[in-house]
């Protein structure tokens, strides 16, 4: 097991490299500067010069990577140019934001797309199973963002139980926090919940055929015990996987559902820094995520090794 | 009285080709300490009719569409499915033939015996532990106690089988049902897993229905024969009488097949053509297509199960009562 975390932290440096490299130089791929935005709308092309020079972009783009990467050797990644403030303090100002919703979103999905997975598959092909994975189809379908606006204008502006948006910390008022939430968390994980129930559904199934199933009836062990201990802890092998991907998925996805709900989260954080090509903001921010996501994966991997004494026994 | 009694049994399945019968009008009987072998072609129902005993078969789509079965002064058949939990593994076990993938990857063998201690009996868990190590080491598990915490995947597939076994004798059955249980071992272990079931019904007194479709396997093992033939009964009987007089020509087919020492043939005998389609079964006697006595009337009627001598029956018309 220990082998297998330090192999998996080793893995995960050529990863922090190339997402690096690929952010910086998608930053400088796209038109646009830093310094006139800073400048402001009504300076004179000196005046633009000058900030450019304070910051270093006058330089050629191998010396502006060498300095990068020479302070992140440091544990320095830079300050942001828009907000002054260091970008290790403004990604974790936000982080728990951002790491609350999605922890919010991955409850709904696993409690709605297992126990509607797991239902489907035992009773395939009824109207349950139909049904239920018609709504999945429905939750997969929907664009998140769309679904979002729905429901502000159903829950919050016709019917006012709750806010447009807007944010309150769990740790400040954890009901304001509910209140906050359920509708950025609920349109995150609709369509999580959506492809987690028809994995889960085909994994049941596709285990409940397995000669061990048999087994276990032939045992004489009571219903219950055959599904939730026999199948269940099989169909978690494969489904821990989906579980993995969705994490990163519902992190990713909060881009467009914090700028939606206006929740000061990472994602938000990140869009403003993209537009107003916030340089050190922008390449910063994502190695932080890019980090936290393959942590997110060692988890998964982890997991996977508790679940199944195959993996356990060939990274011993 | 017999332990097991099986009347006029019949259980289709639907397909999207309509309802198709798996087996007809199977009936049989099994006394106490009694080993019965089923022998037959793949396709042939022996192990429809296994599943049916046990009432393991998915419904649906598959149905008892007529007669019953009988254990022990139940009927099987009517009982519903809680209750019927409580007979499997503890009335009647069943030993599967692929020991590599019969068990659960997931949980130690010690687990998967205990488990079915727990379903059937209460025991402390001290107890369970020692009944697992008691009945692993009688079944050949070496170091028995230290193997408990053991994943399938850590035992060969003779073992695995072992383990099988095991668990299908921990809660004492008065009936075990062995399907194909050697066929995917090799043939020093297949020797070694049948001299255990014998050993054991001495033993544990109790029955075995052994399903396979090795001539060898039914020899060196039981006491009855069923032949079975496209989900029909073809010829029922003794051990010696079958080997000495079979009377169906699907029976004499099959024994011809076997290879022997003395014979001097460069290749193995085959009974020519295949299995009719459950769905396009002839209308007579089913092996008539491949049958080398055939007349006229084998392609009216089914024949019916008639006897010869003393327990022993076979449904051909050209069968002629010694």
């Amino acid at each position: 097991m220990t082998r297998l975390v330090l192999r998996r932290f080793a893995s995960a440096l050529p990863i922090l490299l190339m997402v690096s490299l690929i952010t910086f130089a998608l930053m400088r791929l796209v038109p646009g500067d830093p310094s006139a935005v800073i400048a402001g709308l009504s300076a004179t092309p000196e005046q633009i010069a000058a900030i450019r020079a304070d910051l270093g972009l006058d330089q050629p783009w191998p010396v502006q990577l060498w300095r990068w990467y020479a302070g992140l050797l440091h544990g320095d990644l830079g300050r942001s140019l828009l907000l002054g403030q260091p970008v290790v303090e403004a990604t974790f100002l936000r982080l728990p934001v951002t790491l609350a919703l999605s922890a919010y979103a991955l409850v709904i999905t696993l409690l709605f797309g297992l126990i509607a997975g797991i239902i489907a598959a035992l009773r395939q092909n009824s109207w349950v199973d139909q049904a239920a994975m018609l709504a999945a189809m429905l939750g997969i379908s929907v664009p998140s963002f769309w679904l979002g606006l729905l429901m502000i204008l159903l829950f919050a502006v016709n019917l006012h139980w709750l806010p447009t948006g807007g944010y309150i910390a769990f740790t400040d008022d954890p009901l304001g926090w509910l209140r906050t939430s359920t509708m950025p968390a609920i349109s995150l994980a609709l369509l999580q919940a959506g492809l987690l129930a028809r994995i889960t559904r085909s994994t049941m199934l596709e285990v409940l055929r397995q000669d061990y199933i048999r087994t276990a009836r032939a045992k004489g062990l009571p219903r219950h015990l055959v599904i939730f201990k026999h199948a269940l802890t099989n169909a978690l092998i494969p489904i821990t996987t989906v579980i993995g991907i969705t994490v990163s998925l519902l992190i990713s996805a909060s881009v467009v559902t914090e700028t939606l709900f206006s929740i000061p989260g990472i994602g938000q954080l990140l869009t403003q820094a993209v537009l107003n090509r916030d340089y050190p903001m922008v390449q910063g921010g994502l190695l932080i995520v890019t980090a936290l996501l393959v942590l997110v994966n060692l988890i998964v991997d982890i997991g996977y090794a508790l679940l199944d004494p195959r993996v356990r026994y060939d990274t011993a | 009285m017999s332990l097991l009694k099986v009347e006029g049994l019949t259980t289709a399945f639907k397909t999207s080709r309509g309802e198709i019968t798996a087996i007809e009008d199977v009936s049989f009987t099994l006394g106490e300490r009694e080993i019965l072998g089923i022998v037959g072609e793949s396709g042939s129902g022996k192990s429809v009719t296994a599943l049916t005993i046990m009432g393991l078969l998915p419904n649906p789509p598959a149905r008892v569409a007529s007669g019953e079965v009988r254990f022990d002064g139940k009927v099987l058949t009517r009982l519903s499915d809680t209750r019927m939990q409580k007979v499997r593994g503890s009335g009647i076990a069943m030993v599967f033939q692929e020991p590599m993938t019969s068990l659960n990857p997931v949980f130690t063998i010690g687990e998967q015996l205990m488990e079915t201690l727990r379903a059937h009996e209460r025991l402390s868990p001290r107890a369970q532990r020692e009944r697992a190590v008691e009945i692993l080491t009688r079944v050949g598990i070496p170091s028995a106690a230290q193997r408990l915490g053991d994943y399938p995947h850590q035992l060969s597939g003779g073992q695995r089988q072992r383990v099988m076994i095991a668990i299908a004798l921990s809660c004492r059955p008065r009936l075990l049902i062995a399907d194909e249980p050697t066929t995917a071992l090799d043939v020093t272990i297949q020797a070694q897993i049948l001299d255990l079931l014998m050993d054991l019904r001495d033993e544990f007194g109790m029955a075995i229905m052994i399903i396979t479709h090795n001539m060898g396997v039914i020899a060196q093992t039981a006491d009855r024969v069923l032949v079975m033939y496209a989900g029909r009964i073809v010829e029922e009987a003794p051990i010696e009488a079958l080997f000495e007089r079979p009377t169906h020509p699907y029976t004499r087919g099959l024994l011809e097949c076997v290879p022997s020492l003395d014979q001097d043939r460069a290749r193995l005998a085959a009974i020519p053509g295949t299995l009719p389609d459950p769905a396009r079964r002839p209308r007579g006697c089913r092996y008539a297509p491949r049958c080398a006595l055939r007349i006229e009337a084998c392609t009216t009627a089914i024949p019916p199960l008639l006897g010869i001598e003393a327990e022993h029956a076979a449904a051909c018309i050209r069968a002629i009562p010694a």
